[in-house]
């Protein structure tokens, strides 16, 4: 590891690989295997229950796998307590020590590693500057805001230069704008430590945003591991392409790796339905509306600023949401009869009951 | 109803609480500070000069020594068993049977609590016989029970459950993350206790032990039906100035050693709000 003048250190590859746990009866991982590449951000998506707080609990020392192992670098930590790890964890909130400062916050894991107060100032000075907090530095806890205190507690799991940085939805307590706000910052404070970071959240607008890849999680299992662009325009399954992102379910003709939707035809997607019937899942900005055809009736508008969602009705009853500029439906009514076309060359094609 | 009126409307539920308060404990405090200042009918500090009188004195200390040796033994204990509650289920059945037991326990003093323990180890106690016939041992001794020893054990009875009641608020609001977050930055378990969670909780817990300190300053009843001779403690002689047939006209006295314990009641009391306060500016 190579420590740089910034305090930042060349991030370590950290393998999660084949991680079951149960509780009772229930089953949080089922054999999660994921690998982090230096330096890298990593998301897990997914809704609650899905195992991704489980999964970042067992990479913290939180909780231990019934089996399975998590590797950081070339060291074995599976049976490693959470106080010899060396990682730096955020939590949901409310994780600041209540009787320390922010600064004495920042100081404690270095307090922790022996070093001195000359040292220990300096160190929590820089992180404190990197978030942006250094006029905080003296208050509590209960004076500062959550955006605040998320910052405080991101600048404490930093200052001890951790191997892997953990955050177990740290922004999901925050309104929105802190949110959007505090998400960039994070973004912006890893890409400068270079630190490889495990991300947790339910929200995939965050995950989208902030991660080199996102993992999309669904009972226990990685559904898909991918880039934020390639999870969104090529979903590996029916539940990432109706997970991530809002997705519209046509009725559509499977025939020789092509599907027939709206008038057109498309080639299918690995994962697709091969034949027969089938629903191709459709991103409402794959979809063009215009005024005087006869393809649907419009159902709804909601006026979004520089776009607008119509809520379109086709012949055979199925609705489906179209974004388009606003400019472009400016003079469309509830009850108008429209053409839709088709924007995409290939899409996902699931079983009708999928 | 005018604005006026509904904002009146709240604030009556007030009444019946601050008319007690006005006539149980106003207007009797204010009867004991000008009562101690009064000798037949006159103005006098002749009662306040008594409470420098060397058997005044050592049954002052003898009340702090009781006080603080019961809360003490009782903060102990009760942070343990608080303690041990916390760690359980919240919902479990330790926790629900500790906390009834604690609510019943904490009020229960006086004759019934003396009864308890003479029956048990009194002269003829149940285990002062039993100790007599299996162990021969005599564990009533010189009558131990009725002195001082005797009465921090049984102050000490409803000292644990009161001292369960008023800290298991504090350890129940220490959160998971704060230990996570410790260990997460390194700290083994002695270290987030030296840290983290006994900082966190040494004001509740001083804040809890001047509170015990001030239940046992200020009980009567259970050291009057133990003590039948003499007065070791200031509770019992206040009653002696009060209704000794040996002295009478001691009324005044009785004030001035009240006003004694009102003025330790206060000190303590200043101690707890500065605790409070001390708490409060990191829960803001």
């Amino acid at each position: 590891m190579i420590a740089t003048s910034t305090g930042a250190r060349e991030g370590l590859e950290v393998r999660l690989e084949d991680l079951r746990r149960r509780f009772g009866t229930v089953t949080a991982l089922d054999g999660l295997s994921l690998t982090l590449a230096p330096g890298e951000l990593v998301a897990l998506l997914g809704p609650s229950g899905c195992g991704k707080t489980t999964a970042l609990r067992i990479v913290a020392g939180l909780d231990e796998p019934d089996s399975g192992r998590v590797v950081v670098g070339d060291r074995d930590v599976t049976d490693v307590s959470a106080n010899k790890r060396d990682m730096g964890m955020v939590f949901q909130a409310y994780s600041l020590f209540p009787h320390m400062t922010a600064q004495q916050n920042v100081e404690f894991g270095l307090k922790l590693r022996g070093h001195d107060s000359t040292r220990r100032r300096a160190r929590a000075g820089e992180v404190l500057d990197l978030v942006g907090l250094s006029s905080q530095k003296d208050k509590y806890a209960g004076q500062m805001s959550g955006g605040q205190q998320q910052r405080v507690a991101l600048a404490r799991a930093l200052a001890i230069e951790p191997s892997v940085l953990l955050l177990d939805e740290p922004l999901s307590a925050l309104d929105a704008k802190v949110r959007a706000q505090l998400r960039d910052e994070i973004r912006r404070v890893q890409l400068e430590v270079g630190t490889t970071t495990l991300f947790v959240t339910h929200d995939q607008e965050e995950a989208l945003a902030i991660a080199d890849r996102v993992g999309v999680m669904s009972q226990g299992r990685l559904e898909q591991l991918d880039a934020p662009e390639a999870l969104y325009s090529r979903p590996g399954s029916a539940f990432v392409a109706s997970f991530v992102g809002l997705m519209n379910r046509v009725p559509c003709e499977v025939q020789g790796g092509r599907a027939t939707l709206l008038g057109t035809s498309v080639t299918t997607l690995d994962g697709s339905v091969h034949g027969g019937r089938g629903v191709a899942l459709v991103r409402p900005e794959q979809v063009q509306v215009a005024a005087g055809g006869d393809d649907a009736t419009v159902v709804h508008i909601s006026f979004l600023g520089s776009f607008s969602r119509v809520t379109a009705r086709l012949v055979e009853g199925t609705e489906l949401i179209v974004q388009t500029p606003s400019a472009t439906v400016q003079d469309l009514r509830i009850g108008d009869r429209v053409g839709l076309s088709l924007l995409a060359d290939d899409l996902l094609v699931s079983a009708t009951t999928d | 109803m005018s604005r006026g009126v509904r904002r009146l409307v709240p604030v009556l539920g007030l009444v019946p609480f601050l008319g007690y308060l006005t006539i149980f404990l106003l207007i009797p405090t204010v009867s004991v500070v000008v009562g101690a200042f009064v000798e037949k009918d006159r103005a006098s500090l002749s009662n306040i000069r008594a409470l420098g009188d060397e058997v005044v004195l050592r049954t002052l200390w003898r009340s702090i020594e009781l006080s603080a040796e019961s809360a003490i033994i009782g903060a102990v204990l009760g942070a343990l068993l608080a303690y041990a509650v916390v760690t359980g289920r919240p919902d479990g059945t330790l926790r629900r049977s500790v906390t009834s037991a604690c609510g019943v326990l904490a009020q229960f003093g006086g004759v019934t609590l003396a009864f308890a323990f003479i029956a048990t180890l009194g002269f003829s106690g149940v285990v002062t016989e039993a100790g007599r016939d299996v162990l021969g041992v005599d564990l009533f001794g010189s009558g131990w029970l009725f002195g001082l020893k005797g009465l921090t054990l049984v102050y000490t009875y409803f000292q644990i459950p009161l001292m369960v009641i008023v800290f298991l608020p504090s350890l129940d609001g220490m959160r998971s993350q704060w230990r996570e977050a410790a260990e997460s930055l390194g700290a083994s378990t002695w270290q987030f206790w030296r840290y983290v969670a006994g900082p966190l909780l040494l004001p509740a817990f001083l804040g809890s032990t001047l509170l015990l300190f001030a239940n046992a300053f200020a009980a009567y009843a259970t050291a009057a039906a133990l003590v039948s001779q003499g007065s070791p403690i200031l509770p019992l002689l206040i009653r002696n100035a009060l209704t000794s047939e040996i002295v009478l006209g001691q009324s005044h006295l009785a004030f001035a050693l009240a006003l004694d314990m009102i003025v330790v009641v206060v000190v303590v009391m200043t101690m707890y709000a500065l605790l409070l306060r001390r708490t409060s500016r990191w829960l803001r």
